[in-house]
């Protein structure tokens, strides 16, 4: 096996660093430069892995990204794993490790090998015509379907690499490195523009860089050398960046574009270490000039998919850019000149090619003529009907096509080969171009689509375009670029050009066989195995548009997205069904152009850098005293203060009768705060509350409830005026961003004629708040100059003081029902002033409280949470809350929604206090309610929101929403749960201190 | 059955090579007037029709279809089925489709591939875990399989997720509906076409609805690209696009139009045999019997037609992806693509009679509509052809809007999906 | 992604602001007095136009203004960008 097939090194491979690697647990050596195709065929390996459907052996087909067969497992490490990785794409390195998929127990014995026996029964479809019997195996079915399907395998560990971002903002946008790109590009960048360059490749140059024979020449220069000089001058100017293995992999509208930089995969496995592996280049281009070049396209006959059967171009390339011969009996099949052109190429090297069979009759071509020169046998109106060889090709069956191209004649000769290569011309890469929005016109005289017409600012130049010889590229490129950039002159004025290639195709979709089709496989989709015949089944069964066709048989839908065979598809069926090529559409083509990595999409955006945290200014404070934490939208809040061997339980006990019983502290500082000024300050809250607020006086604070329009209630707390002009209102944590916007939306699209001007101060204050009977005597200790006489300063108002020379605003409010203040100071003064509090509560065990404990002593007050005890279908009156509806104002937001015919129903779910018979069973939040448990189906009336054990009153309460809950006061009802029955009766959801006598001790 | 599908049918075919299989549809021209017309080719139009013909002996009915049968949302889901919904209604909508899934392979002779894999939905913060806890009771209630998980039966159930308790917002428990899956989206398209075509329905395809003809306040037929077609009535149920169909007859819709992008990974092994969901992080997965894994992503705020969203989406999504399953990080997307989606403000659907006799809409189903194919084309049929709709879709009127008594599971945060 | 004239600021990224549905869609000055079916038309029924839609679109991680646009829904071309209360332009 192990041959050497390497012929001469050529320029583009460093023969002096040798490269060892291992196929299959198997040892090799490459050059550096060598691609894994490459150093594979070099060492004449062309079985590389089995194809998907009916497990066929598959070799090497092409040179690049569209490779559909010749797909690995990359790196045998659980977190560095990389499936489905195309070999011709691997530029290798020292250590690569490199397996075979979808095969076992080995590429070169592979039992799933059987399905080719079984094709006959796997025509395309199968599976949607049976598998129905018994009705209950599918799944038994499926696991085995599912296990034979997948390719590669996927890590099973996290992928220790570094991934990023990039934005780009560019003038103009390059997209490929070949002859048009680099044309472009220079002509781009020397007129000024600021200038991307990238390319897929690692190098630049694209296919004409290797092109070296006097019958392609650019001002008197071999083509290749004329485009060496050119990027040896584009490397030097100013405003052009150069991007290799760089891949576009999205075009979308307003030229935003999205790119993958590989950055070390080829690079030895020791040398990569802290370093990005790829990167994302997010590019917003003014102008966008895609030059993504050509793919060659396959010829569809039986069995013409074995190892040792590439593209003509592809061995081409081999030869010329990596020295190596795939074969050493080739022998050639083509509709076009294209071939003549490798054969040139291989004669070049002295490699051996048997014969050239061409479709066509016979042509004028200065190719042909050179070939002919070297007395090599050109079958002239032949096709190949039929190849041999298990796992490599070994001989190929000709024939004579008819005049019409629709059948062959005469008698078949044999010939023996060890590679054959197939060229059935060009098909313009325009992928980019579609994923943009282009439209495409169909070419009739050479079989391609081509842009019609762009949706933004951008040009495709070259072979993408349509133009497939060198002359033509040449040609037309100096004319766009001056349109396109708005240009006088480009250097390519006056070139002078000799192209030897003869445009003549002799195009047939479907070559014709000796056989009946039934008895043929001629692949479409290699990987997927998609034959013409199950195209053809398609249509017999009614499936008429592209989509049908290649969602029934799978074509086009591998990791090679139907690069090669595509085109195909579209010209069986349009001969089959009669329909004309531009008529028929084409498949979308979706990004990304080729697979990107999930982590390079994500980047930096990935473990501690998710979503941002949101830290309070004590935020250390709590993390030094133990707290537990808990996700409040971004925030985190402590959530409760664990002593030793406490469990929540416990410590939301201790904290919460510490709070009743002496003094509290708690972190209050994520609760929004929105600074409202203006002249118009009480009329805008006028209408965003439900409640009035003209009348509030300044230094007073006041509740008050938000709807949205559709009369539910969207956010709650408390608002203060500071001024005859100024209110700092308070909202949710979780509702601060969204209160805001919603205000800022009222005030400059529907009441723009107010006067009032809001600023989000959340972050600038932090907000401690202190409760429980001995808070005013803590209070008085931290802030000594300020008047805490209930005369001075009652309930639900507010004072500007001094803690030191520190500002203070301090309002007497209260989320507990005790006695309490809020003290808001500038946030980095935070620390200081809890501290402060905690030495002046010391002698009356003040005790930090977390946001449970907050949420059971309000629960106590029967106080809401929104989002809790509301769920977006709660109006206030559903929450027995009718006094904070102002009856006297004409309009607030919601105000119509609440008498709708639905909305003012006195059945609707209404909120109620909730108490067990048990004592000491405390009621899972979120379990159902109803009344009567024999009633089938069971009539959910509503569910418990919150319910805690309370210390205070020595047992469980709960908040609850029951429909018509408001008039079943001291109603029994039941909370089914799994295994039991738990009897509860309806109270006030006001459970202590109803009188509010607390708020004032 | 004419042309019954069974592994035996495929052995006798493989004897002619496959080349006798008969049409699975036909391709009729346009008769000059039907019983009943259904605008839109997709999944549930298909179904409607089906379930006309079958339940309700209305043989003469057209499906007319702009583009191709199951070309719109229908082919371009991530096919998640499942019935665990919070209120009443939409659990009764949900599970009654459910339990036609159970059965509609070999209801329809055509493998639909539904695979009762399990739906998980995860919770991320305690408030997530009272409303999935809540959610869970109420589907008990309402006879609906489903369970609630702690983080460890979390773990066991699915193990490639990340239930560490240092993640950024981590699993704190999830729910389990052992009944919910997935299913094959083109082949419930094709198997009821096949199954409506065999009764006799015409499907038309290529053939675009341009406007809606009235006579007052009836309907008397429609203006197509294929020519007039008289029909007294029309159920539309063109999702994205129901709007656009609304206008022609003058009517507005509570309905938005909004880009719903999905992605897949190129094929691997099986590593994930289970639906995921995450409403918080917002990210759900599952792997496609090919072994694709299919990632479905949020919707864009505005209204767009393009079939195109943006990729701050689709990198969002991602993101959240990698935080449950990091081990994907290597994985590679291999096909990104947009739907339209029409979305009601109350996230709930819209399968009723209009102001306009003869008029019937079946659309605002917003991400979630393919797990209700079978029973929304059941319900919608009943509604079509008595006029009047079924105790279970009653709830999903359009005059719900105006009395208020909407069927909110967005607001209560049931996910949507 | 589009890239969006913001009239304050500019062109920025679309990730910079936030849709807020069709535009001109006046709040009613007196609620109370329409009926429910009127109050529906405001508050949930909309045009969803395919074509040519004005809509309503927030700076909002950048001047925080609001703003209109006039946008083709059936490929997402911007046509024209003006500000609150004016008159919308002619496209």
């Amino acid at each position: 096996m192990s041959k050497n097939l390497r012929v001469k090194k050529g320029k583009f491979i460093d023969e002096t660093s040798r490269v060892s690697f291992k196929f299959n647990r198997k040892k090799f050596y490459g050059f550096k430069g060598d691609t894994l195709a490459s150093a594979l065929l070099a060492n004449n390996v062309h079985l590389v892995g089995r194809s998907f459907k009916y497990h066929r052996p598959r070799g090497i087909m092409t040179a690049g990204s569209e490779e559909p067969n010749a797909i690995v497992q990359l790196h045998n490490d659980s977190s560095r794993t990389d499936a489905n990785v195309r070999a011709t794409e691997v530029e290798i390195y020292e250590g690569l490790e490199a397996t075979s998929q979808n095969c076992w127990p080995s590429v070169n014995f592979d039992i799933g090998g059987i399905n080719n026996f079984f094709s006959p029964l796997l025509p395309a479809g199968f599976y949607y015509k049976t598998f129905m019997w018994p009705a209950s195996f599918w799944e038994k079915y499926e696991y085995f379907i599912r296990k034979s399907a997948g390719l590669g395998k996927s890590p099973t560990r996290p992928d220790p690499d570094i991934y990023e971002h990039r934005y780009i903002h560019c003038d103009v946008l390059v997209i490929g490195a070949g002859i048009s790109g680099i044309m472009a590009a220079k002509t781009a960048a020397k007129s000024g523009f600021k200038t991307l360059l990238v390319d897929e490749k690692p190098n630049l140059g694209g296919s004409t860089i290797y092109q070296d024979t006097n019958l392609f020449k650019i001002n008197n220069q071999n083509s290749g050398s004329w485009l060496e000089k050119e990027i040896n001058e584009i490397k030097k100017l100013k405003n052009l960046e150069i991007k290799t293995r760089t891949s576009v992999a999205a075009f979308h509208g307003y030229n935003f574009l999205l790119a993958r930089e590989s950055l070390i995969d080829h690079l030895p496995i020791e040398q990569r270490k802290n370093k990005t592996r790829q990167r994302l280049l997010k590019i917003r281009a003014k102008k966008v000039i895609t030059a993504t070049g050509s793919i060659e396209r396959p010829l569809i006959f039986d069995n013409n998919d074995r190892p040792g059967i590439l593209l003509s171009s592809a061995i081409k390339k081999y030869a010329d850019f990596f020295g190596v011969a795939c074969g050493e009996k080739n022998i050639l099949l083509t509709n076009n000149d294209s071939a003549y052109e490798t054969a040139i190429s291989l004669i070049q090297k002295g490699i051996n090619i048997e014969a050239i069979i061409d479709n066509r009759e016979s042509i004028d071509s200065k190719l042909i003529y050179e070939v002919e020169k070297n007395n090599i046998k050109i079958f002239k109106g032949f096709t190949v009907v039929n190849t041999s060889g298990y796992k490599k090709i070994n001989g190929v069956s000709i024939m004579e096509l008819s005049k019409d191209g629709q059948k062959v004649i005469g008698s078949k000769i044999n010939l023996s080969c060890d590679c054959l290569g197939i060229s059935g011309g060009w098909t313009p890469a325009v992928h980019l171009f579609t994923q943009s929005g282009g439209k495409l016109q169909f070419r009739d005289e050479d079989q391609v689509f081509i842009p019609k017409t762009y949706p933004s600012d951008q040009i495709s130049v070259g072979s993408c375009n349509g133009d497939l010889e060198l002359d033509k590229i040449i040609l037309n490129i100096s004319k766009s670029l001056k349109e396109f950039l708005n240009i006088k002159k480009t250097d390519y004025e006056n070139i002078e050009v000799l192209s030897s290639m003869n445009k003549s195709k002799r195009n047939i979709w479907l070559l014709p066989s000796d056989k009946i089709i039934g008895k043929t496989k001629p692949f479409i989709d290699y990987q997927n195995d998609a034959t013409a015949k199950d195209i053809k089944l398609a249509l017999r069964e009614g499936f008429r548009s592209i989509e049908h066709v290649k969602r029934y048989t799978t074509t086009g839908m591998g990791t090679d997205q139907g690069k090669l065979g595509n085109m195909h598809a579209l010209g069986i069926i349009s001969e089959t069904s009669g329909t004309k090529m531009g008529e028929l559409g084409t498949t979308t083509f979706r990004p990304p152009y080729t697979p990107l990595t999930f982590g390079t999409i994500v980047g930096r955006n990935v473990g501690e850098y998710f979503d941002i945290f949101r830290k309070t200014p004590l935020h250390d404070w709590h993390t030094n005293n133990n707290a537990e934490f808990e996700n409040v939208g971004q925030w985190k809040r402590a959530w409760y203060y664990p002593k030793k061997d406490e469990n929540m339980h416990q410590a939301v006990q201790r904290e919460s009768k510490a709070a009743r019983e002496s003094a509290g502290i708690l972190d209050a500082s994520t609760l929004g705060k929105i600074d409202i000024q203006g002249t118009d300050a009480s009329e805008f809250l006028n209408r965003v509350y439900t409640n009035a607020w003209s009348k509030l006086a300044i230094g007073k604070c006041r509740y008050g409830l938000m709807l949205n329009e559709d009369g539910m209630v969207y956010d709650d707390g408390v608002t203060t005026r500071l001024g005859e002009n100024h209110y700092i209102m308070t909202t949710t944590t979780g509702g601060a961003a969204n209160v805001m916007g919603k205000l800022e939306d009222y005030l400059q699209t529907e009441w723009p004629e107010l006067d009032v001007y809001l600023t989000s101060v959340t972050d600038h204050y932090a907000t401690i708040s202190v409760c429980g009977p001995n808070s005013k005597k803590i209070i008085s200790k931290v802030i000594p100059n300020l008047d805490l006489t209930d005369e001075n300063f009652p309930h639900m108002s507010f004072k500007n003081s001094n803690i030191e020379k520190v500002k203070c605003r301090v309002m007497r409010i209260s989320f507990t029902g005790e006695h309490s203040y809020e003290i808001n100071v500038q946030a980095n003064y935070g620390k200081s002033v809890w501290e402060k509090c905690m030495e002046a509560g010391r002698d009356f065990n003040i005790t930090p409280y977390g946001t449970e404990t907050m949420h059971l002593l309000r629960a106590e007050k029967g106080f809401i949470i929104v989002g809790q005890d509301t769920d977006a279908t709660m109006t206030p009156i559903d929450l027995q809350m009718d006094w904070i509806v102002s009856k006297k104002k004409y309009d607030f937001i919601g105000k119509r929604s609440l008498y709708r015919s639905d909305t003012i129903k006195d059945d609707r779910k209404q909120l109620v206090g909730l108490l067990t018979d048990n004592p000491n069973e405390v009621l899972e939040e979120g379990a159902q309610i109803i009344a009567d448990i024999n009633k089938s189906p069971v009539e959910m009336l509503g569910h418990v929101t919150s319910s805690y054990y309370s210390p205070n009153l020595n047992k469980s309460i709960a908040l609850g929403v029951v429909r018509g809950g408001k008039n079943m006061m001291g109603q029994k009802l039941i909370i089914p749960m799994e295994k039991k029955n738990i009897n509860v009766t309806v109270s006030d959801p006001v459970f202590l201190d109803k009188e509010n006598k607390r708020l004032n001790d | 059955m004419k042309n019954k599908y069974s592994i035996f049918s495929i052995i006798k075919n493989a004897f002619s090579y496959h080349e006798n299989w008969e049409k699975a549809w036909k391709d009729p021209v346009p008769k000059k007037e039907y019983d009943a017309i259904i605008i839109g080719g997709g999944g549930h139009g298909l179904a409607t029709a089906y379930y006309l013909a079958k339940k309700h002996s209305m043989k003469n009915i057209a499906i007319v279809e702009k583009g191709w049968i199951g070309g719109g949302n229908t082919g371009r889901n991530t096919t998640i089925i499942r019935s665990n919904y919070l209120w009443d209604a939409s659990a009764g909508l949900y599970d009654h489709a459910l339990k036609i899934w159970e059965n509609l392979s070999q209801e329809l002779n055509y493998n639909v591939m539904f695979s009762q894999r399990g739906v998980m939905n995860l919770a991320h913060n305690l408030q997530d875990v009272r409303d999935l806890k809540r959610r869970t009771h109420a589907n008990r209630l309402n006879g609906i399989d489903a369970v609630y998980l702690n983080t460890e039966q979390v773990k066991r159930f699915c193990p490639i997720i990340n239930t560490s308790s240092d993640i950024r917002y981590p699993v704190l428990g999830g729910t389990l509906q052992r009944r919910a899956g997935t299913a094959r989206h083109d082949a419930v398209a094709w198997g009821y076409a096949r199954g409506a075509d065999e009764m006799g329905v015409d499907i038309i395809q290529n053939c675009e609805v341009k406007g809606i003809k009235r006579n007052g306040d009836s309907v008397e037929g429609i203006e197509t690209t294929k020519g007039f077609i008289k029909t007294n009535k029309i159920g539309v149920v063109a999702a994205g696009h129901s709007s656009v169909i609304a206008n022609m007859a003058g009517l507005k819709l509570p309905l938005e139009s909004k880009p719903l992008q999905a992605l897949v990974s190129e094929p691997v092994k099986p590593i994930i045999d289970t639906v995921v969901m995450s409403n918080a992080v917002h990210a759900y997965v599952s792997q496609s019997d090919k072994g694709e894994l299919v990632i479905g992503a949020g919707t864009d705020d505005y209204v767009s037609y393009s079939q195109k969203g943006s990729h701050d989406i689709v990198e969002g999504t991602l993101s959240a992806i990698l935080e449950l399953y990091p081990i994907f990080s290597r994985m590679r997307m291999l096909r990104q693509w947009g739907g339209i989606v029409d979305i009601c403000p109350d996230a709930s659907p819209i399968i009723s009679k209009t102001s306009i006799k003869g008029l019937y809409f079946n659309c605002g189903w917003g991400t979630g509509g393919f797990k209700a194919t079978p029973g929304s084309g059941d319900l919608f049929a009943h509604t079509i052809a008595n006029d009047e709709p079924h105790k279970l879709n009653a709830a999903f009127n359009i005059n719900r809007f105006i009395s208020g008594d909407l069927v909110d599971e967005h607001g209560a945060a049931a996910v949507a999906h | 992604m589009f890239l969006i004239n913001c009239p304050f600021c500019g062109e920025r990224e679309q990730s910079e602001f936030k849709a807020g549905g069709e535009a001109h869609i006046v709040r009613p000055k007196q609620p109370t007095e329409l009926s429910d079916d009127e109050w529906a038309e405001y508050l949930f029924m909309r045009k969803n136009i395919k074509g040519i839609q004005f809509e309503r679109w927030n700076h909002i991680h950048g001047c925080r203004k609001w703003f209109n646009i006039v946008r083709d829904t059936s490929n997402d071309e911007i046509k024209a960008v003006y500000k609150m209360g004016k008159k919308p332009p002619l496209v």
